[in-house]
């Protein structure tokens, strides 16, 4: 039977090196179904984060051959055999253990994002077509890949002014929700260093869901904020109207 | 005694899907102190795979449709097993649920009118399943996780729990380990809500994901709580047969509901000479018994299964309406689902069984322990219906949230003798004392092989019994079982614990399928074809007496005659 080599991460916060191990290869198999194998007969203890293996969940994202994958998602066929495939974990985050990486960072920087607000008089109708674009936003399955690839996260480490791409997604997802009433312009300015951002398409690329995140969520977040804080037009209107600036 | 890392809270909910995060906003509407433990980072649990939709009689696409139509539906599929009340509840809440969600934040796919688009379902008389596409339960858990961060729930993610704690015969505690370090945790807490989901991974061929070990069912029956119609395992009829490594891997009934065919390899529409009325939408015990006899009997595809085919659909529509059943075909399978069929089979998919509880309140019968969704018994029956589940997460993960709360107020102090924790601490480490023995993998493997072979779609008395037997075998050798390596996140040790709760379902649930002889919505026994009206009137309950099982039958509870009639009405 076909054989594949694994060059796979094994260590913790301490340090790690790459250990080797032998798979033997199955029609259609994907990197975690590697993982698994590894698991029930050479390493038991090898830590790997999966859920659903079908996609849907985000949890097994890791860095094969040097790209950012859904485990569950790379198939065994697309990658060059005749050398060892290697398995690391994303680099941005600190590791816990071999594949798994702390990425609770994320979820502090989730909580800064104030909810879903809509008016008190609401009437709940909304055309296929205004939830359209909101949709593709929410289809974001957490994977934290895009996370991953942002040179302001993996390069720069600006973890404390900058929210990154998959809050920018978020942020979009209620922003263009048709019966949101909140503005988070100030947020996406100051707090999530939306300005940061050089739209390098970096996350586009990775996003397993295939969002558009730099066209469609990032570049409209980033002309609501110049709308609001850098148009000098703008700025004089709302002075001239005494209208509130943008909260 | 050992000090040990402690968290207080009223109300402690373990798993965080759809349950048992409805369940944590409903305890905080009551203004009570909530904590979530999940074994998994938050938002990755099973409801997050959830495809198809919501099942509520909205009736925005149907207008005929109300809860007495859904109640009724339910009664039916669920072969009159169900608990009526809880059935009756469902139907009754379920729309205000969906609404509540919306109010939240969900943007559920619309009706031209702008309301929520409902789309077909086996079973259901109307169309019925308010939907995001093909990611429905997404969309939900991101939902009820946004509101749960924002309105302070305490989340504990990768943390798992290994032993109920008890206050005499009340409980007050949990004890486990956090993933990451291995470093123990003990919970105390006046109400316990267990959401932890079901039982796949004992079988072979699931579209369950590593979480669904029935850990929290053995949790319950551990603390000596009963656990009702455990024979009643649903297999899906459409997982994926081909490639090797995606096999079980969920196809959504909405592939029916949008009008999909399934076809057997001789071309035939074989639905109809199973369920010649309702076809392709047939329930789902039928249709996964009716790919599994053409599979049988020498009609099924290359790889073993049927043929499901979409493909008469515009190629558009199929991208909008199932995307990520596209993609899935696409990427693992190499078939373009607009341009031909899939080939799908029969994957063990949910637990209509587990823990038994109080309708109005999902309290078990352990003051203080409370259940809801697929870890709680009663809504389904003997046969859920697509749809019913996110729905059942929904209206009685809130009940369960409410009522522990209450609960919680009632309570006075609780305590926890340390002896008890002492011994939960000392039986996580003993795999890591034991040198050559069982390795947790091969145990799982054989575990799986067991039930898909002697405790599947179609039983039988004589393999029953010898599941039986085979599982005795199993125990023992679990009790040798050794875990190599630290305690620092090791999958290895948590499957030896994963192990004893799968033991444990999966004899509870051989135990009760032995026992029912008959054929009744997802129990099907060859040597008991057909219903049996004596065994329709009773559940089969499993309890602990000491270290053993024991199992007894309870009547199913009487509906009241306005139902009884609308059950019997013929439409």
């Amino acid at each position: 039977m076909a054989e594949a080599v694994f060059e796979i991460f094994r260590g913790d916060r301490e340090g790690g090196q790459f250990a080797t191990y032998r798979v033997p290869i199955a029609p259609g198999m994907v990197v975690l179904d590697a993982l698994h194998h590894i698991q029930a007969h050479q390493a038991p203890d090898l830590a790997v984060r999966w859920n659903c293996k079908a996609g849907k969940c985000g949890s097994c994202s890791a860095e094969v051959n040097g790209r950012p994958r859904l485990t569950c998602k790379t198939r065994m066929d697309a990658l060059p055999l005749d050398q060892p495939i290697t398995v690391q974990p994303m680099k941005s985050f600190p590791v816990i253990k071999d594949l798994v990486t702390d990425v609770s960072w994320n979820y502090r920087v989730n909580k800064k994002i104030p909810p879903f607000t809509p008016r008190p008089d609401t009437k709940w109708k909304m055309s296929q077509e205004d939830v359209d674009r909101v949709q593709e936003f929410r289809k974001c399955i957490e994977c934290f890949l895009c996370q991953n690839v942002c040179h302001v996260l993996r390069d720069h480490e600006k973890m404390e002014s900058f929210g990154g791409p998959r809050f920018f997604v978020r942020v979009a997802g209620l922003e263009m929700h048709p019966l949101d009433s909140k503005s988070r312009t100030k947020l996406l300015k100051d707090e999530l260093g939306i300005g940061l951002c050089n739209i390098t398409k970096c996350c586009t690329e990775v996003c397993p869901e295939d969002i558009h995140i730099t066209d469609n969520a990032i570049i409209p977040l980033k002309e609501r904020v110049v709308d609001e804080f850098y148009d000098p037009l703008l700025m004089l209107v709302r002075k001239i109207r005494g209208t509130k600036d943008p909260g | 005694m050992t000090e040990f890392e402690t968290h207080d809270h009223d109300v402690l909910i373990i798993g965080a899907g759809g349950a048992g995060l409805r369940a944590a906003l409903g305890a905080l509407s009551e203004g009570a102190n909530v904590g979530v433990v999940c074994k998994s980072l938050l938002g990755k649990a099973h409801t997050v795979m959830a495809e198809g939709g919501i099942a509520a009689a909205m009736a925005n696409v149907d207008s005929a449709d109300d809860w007495r139509i859904h109640f009724r539906d339910t009664m039916r599929g669920g072969k009159l097993l169900n608990n009526w009340r809880m059935a009756q509840l469902h139907a009754q809440e379920a729309p205000e649920r969906v609404r509540e969600l919306e109010q939240w934040g969900a943007l559920f796919d619309r009706t031209q009118d702008g309301q929520i688009l409902q789309r077909a379902f086996g079973g259901h008389s109307f169309r019925r399943l308010c939907h995001v596409g093909d990611r429905t339960g997404l969309e939900m858990i991101r939902t009820l996780q946004d509101r749960g961060v924002q309105l302070g729930v305490d989340v504990y993610m990768e943390c798992t729990i290994s032993r109920l704690l008890m206050d005499g015969d009340r409980v007050a505690g949990a004890f486990g380990y956090w993933r990451e370090q291995g470093r123990f945790v003990v919970f105390r807490a006046k109400s316990i809500v267990i959401a932890t989901g079901g039982i796949g991974k004992a079988w072979k061929i699931t579209s369950n994901s590593w979480e669904y070990t029935g850990d929290g069912m053995a949790l319950a029956y551990n603390a000596g709580a009963e656990l009702m119609d455990m024979e009643f395992v649903q297999f899906h009829p459409t997982g994926m047969v081909w490639p090797p490594g995606v096999q079980g891997l969920l196809v959504t009934e909405a592939v029916r509901g949008e009008g999909g065919l399934l076809r057997n390899k001789a071309g035939e529409r074989f639905m109809e000479k199973y369920d010649p009325k309702k076809m392709e939408l047939s329930t789902r015990d039928v249709v996964a018994r009716a790919i599994y006899t053409e599979v049988r009997e020498g009609r099924g595809t290359e790889h073993g299964g049927a043929f499901l085919d979409i493909s008469h659909k515009p190629a558009d529509y199929v991208k909008k309406k199932l995307p990520s059943m596209y993609h899935q075909f696409r990427e693992l399978a190499d078939v373009d689902i607009t341009e031909g069929p899939m080939e799908v089979g029969p994957t063990c998919h949910y637990m209509m069984g587990g823990v038994r509880v109080e309708a109005e309140t999902a309290q078990s019968t352990v003051p203080g322990l409370f259940a809801a969704g697929e870890a709680a018994a009663g809504l389904h029956g003997a046969n859920r219906l697509g749809g019913n589940s996110l729905s059942d997460l929904l209206v009685f993960g809130r009940r369960a949230g409410l009522a522990a709360a209450e609960h919680a107020k009632r309570v006075r102090t609780t305590s926890v003798n340390s002896t008890q924790i002492e011994n939960a601490a000392r039986d996580l480490l003993t795999p890591f004392e034991r040198q050559e023995g069982e390795n947790p993998y091969t145990i799982h493997r054989d575990l799986q092989e067991i039930m898909q072979n002697l405790v599947g779609i179609y039983r039988t008395r004589e393999d029953l019994t010898r599941a039986l037997a085979e599982l005795e075998k199993l125990k023992e050798r679990n009790g040798r079982v050794s875990v190599e390596g630290s305690r620092m996140f090791n999958p290895g040790w948590h499957l030896a614990q994963d192990l004893t709760a799968m033991l444990t379902v999966a004899e509870a649930v051989t135990r009760s399928a032995l026992a029912r002889e008959e054929s009744r919505g997802a129990h099907s026994r060859i040597d008991h074809a057909g219903l049996d009206a004596a065994w329709g009137t009773k559940n089969n309950v499993i309890v602990r007496e000491g270290p053993a099982m024991t199992l007894r039958q309870s009547p199913v509870p009487q509906l009241p005659k306005d139902l009884q009639q609308l059950v019997a009405d013929e439409k």
